[in-house]
């Protein structure tokens, strides 16, 4: 299959998903909705403090791998995966 | 065994194995030299760029950074790991798809122009060269506060070891001797840090000790900690943040983007088979950096309280902080306190005369601790701490044995030379392959090109090693300068690269040089033109932090958005590039068929 135009638009959208959950996690949480996320604790953790020194590093974790996994999926979908 | 024969022993331990690494993998071909022969497993590249990346900064002084910053710390925690979302998705399968040598040769190609790619070597050579004396001036420090020499021979051992596997390895031997280094480093980081948690919240794993309990008492730690800095006139930790929340916004994002930017960063990716790999390899590398990046935060606080709670015995024992008997006699100072002092970065004076040390905020605004403060007869605050202590003296205060303080100047050097030698192939690179070979000479055989790549490594191990003996006045803060001339210049022109089709050299071009310039401009007028004292122009940009509240640390985000700017206005009124760059771009963003990095 040659789509190279499906392929380039599949990856977008993977990408504009994940920066969405990028920008919440850090920008969202971490910085914007922190004060207001003190009010709530996480064991000993104000929320808004832990998205901003621990949370936000383990879902940018979690993105990257998700990104690996998913892009390892559409590159064989479209037949363009280097195996 | 005495603590400096450990240290001796640990230290020269880690270098023999530096050294040894140097002799196995020595570079043959340009290939080995510039990106290690394209066969990198990607677990192993992920550590190599973990060491590259963690400087003497990340290791000696970050945890400290947010000790004194608390919450807004944060910046540098999401800065700079953040930015790896964006290099594994946007910038290092494509680059490695590309499948060239160096960050420039990607920009020359994919803008049909030299001016383009000379552009680009000017800034990496610029935030390059800023960023390596930084890492000598670490290595220096490193050497003399743990080995006891002076810090002058400590820059030139550095310089010797760094020149034995940069020059004969190139990145071959950095990226093996970087795998070595990232587990001298992490084992030194975490070690003191785990005993840390275990001593004062009961829990083994710093990231979650940061969220229990205080040992002893059923409050939180961290409730703990922002009740006694508060009651202390400090501002609360957990809300405590620089600037407003616009200032802390562009911080991050500066950091995040110039991270992605960063040429000896992005080069770590080419020395991979894959594009799938590199796509892996990034996972890893922020796999091992967070480890690192999520202790440092638990680091800083538990180091703060366990440091008031050793002054003051109300801390533990819940009595009141400001009653005589509960700030300790500066003669029963625990041992680690006087070790310290001898080095001048713990200071004590004893302004009330009461042969007690008081460590609290004079300068505070809240009256009600004023009133206190004064009322129990204190005359200002007693206790200085650099903040560099809370990394290094961490084995001391926990107690832990004589190797563990040995381990962790192992690490500090192994984090400073790790960076360094990163660095310094990124410089040797743009060198030998973007100028000499791109440029001036594009004729040059394999082995010329080979000989002038060691050649260019070695005068960059001198002139690093010259700047850190001499740094130069401005040496502090530039650190900060290469993550903005990275984030304005370098990161976007890479992007627009990949992502528009449209994009063409002229646009290119103007974005790079506008951005560039507006951080250039602004940080100048905050320090100076070339960090001169005397010729700041702060009132052309409407005073200090004129742009809207942004400190000039910050301000590479500003510049990024001035590139993109610039770059799409110029572009759309100019010829769109021709025909062969849309088949470049249409064929990186396809994995198949991706072959070794090479340099035609």
């Amino acid at each position: 299959m040659n789509d190279s135009k499906g392929y380039w638009a599949a990856t977008l959208s993977l990408l504009s998903k994940i920066l969405v959950v990028w920008f919440l996690a850090s920008y969202g949480a971490g910085i914007l909705f922190a004060p207001a996320l003190n009010t709530i604790h996480l064991g000993g953790y104000p929320l808004g403090f832990f998205f901003a020194q621990q949370g936000s590093i383990w879902v940018f974790l979690a993105l990257i791998w998700y990104y690996t996994k998913k892009m390892g999926e559409i590159d064989r979908a479209f037949g363009v995966s280097e195996d | 065994m005495e603590l400096q024969t450990v240290t001796y022993l640990i230290v020269g331990l880690s270098f023999a194995l530096y050294l040894g690494i140097a002799f196995w993998a020595r570079a043959g071909s340009t290939s080995e030299f510039y990106v290690a022969g394209g066969g990198v497993n990607p677990v192993m590249n992920g550590m190599a760029t973990a060491a590259d990346w963690m400087s003497a900064a990340s290791f000696i002084s970050m945890a400290g950074l947010i000790s004194n910053m608390g919450y807004g710390g944060a910046v540098f925690l999401m800065g700079w790991t953040g930015g790896y979302v964006l290099l594994a998705m946007l910038l290092a399968p494509y680059l490695r798809k590309f499948g060239k040598f160096t960050v420039p040769e990607f920009i020359g190609d994919r803008f049909y122009s030299k001016g383009a790619r000379t552009i680009a070597v000017v800034c990496l050579l610029v935030a390059s060269i800023t960023y390596i004396i930084g890492q000598m001036t670490g290595v220096g420090v490193a050497f003399s506060r743990f080995l006891g020499v002076t810090k002058e021979m400590g820059i030139y051992i550095g310089m010797a070891i760094v020149f034995a596997y940069a020059v004969f390895g190139g990145m071959k031997g950095i990226t093996y001797t970087q795998v070595a280094q990232y587990i001298v480093l992490i084992l030194a980081y975490t070690v003191p840090a785990v005993f840390i948690s275990l001593n004062l919240t009961g829990n083994p794993f710093p990231q979650l000790g940061l969220g229990s309990d205080f040992a002893g008492t059923d409050g939180a730690l961290l409730a703990k900690l922002d009740q006694v800095v508060t009651e202390l006139g400090f501002p609360q930790y957990t809300t405590s943040s620089r600037g407003d929340m616009l200032n802390m916004f562009s911080y991050t994002v500066s950091l995040m983007i110039g991270t992605a930017g960063l040429p000896h960063v992005i080069v770590r990716f080419f020395t991979v088979p894959k594009v799938s790999d590199a796509r892996a390899s990034a996972g890893w590398a922020l796999v091992f950096i967070a480890i690192l990046y999520t202790t440092a935060p638990a680091v800083g606080a538990m180091a703060k309280l366990n440091l008031h709670a050793t002054v003051n015995t109300a801390v533990k024992g819940g009595g009141d902080l400001f009653a005589a008997e509960n700030s300790i006699k500066y003669d029963e100072r625990p041992d680690w306190m006087k070790r310290w002092e001898v080095t001048g970065l713990l200071k004590f004076d004893d302004k009330n005369g009461d042969g007690r040390i008081q460590y609290y905020n004079d300068a505070t605004k809240n009256e009600a601790v004023k009133a206190k403060s004064d009322a129990a007869g204190w005359k200002g605050n007693e206790l200085s701490v650099n903040a560099d202590i809370i990394v290094l003296a961490n084995p001391e205060i926990a107690l832990l044995p004589n190797w563990v303080i040995a381990l962790v100047a192992a690490g500090g050097l192994a984090a400073a030379l790790s960076t360094a030698a990163g660095l310094l192939m990124a410089i040797s690179s743009a060198v030998s392959h973007d100028l000499i070979k791109g440029v001036f000479n594009p004729e040059i055989s394999e082995k010329s090109e080979l000989f002038a790549g060691k050649v260019s490594m070695g005068v960059a191990v001198f002139v690093a090693g010259y700047l850190g003996l001499n740094p130069p006045g401005f040496a502090a803060g530039t650190v900060a300068l290469a993550f903005g001339i990275a984030a304005s210049s370098l990161f976007p022109a890479i992007l627009m690269g990949i992502f528009s089709k449209r994009m063409n050299s002229a646009g290119a071009i103007a974005g790079m040089i506008a951005g560039l310039s507006a951080t250039l401009f602004y940080v100048f007028a905050h320090t100076g033109i070339m960090f001169i004292k005397g010729t700041e122009f702060v009132e052309l940009v409407g005073g200090k932090n004129g742009w809207f509240g942004i400190e000039p640390n910050a301000i590479g985000t500003v510049g990024a958005i001035v590139n993109f700017v610039v770059a799409y206005v110029v572009c759309k009124v100019t010829a769109p590039p021709p025909a062969h760059i849309s088949e470049l771009v249409e064929s990186i963003r396809i994995p198949k068929g991706a072959g070794a990095a090479t340099g035609h």
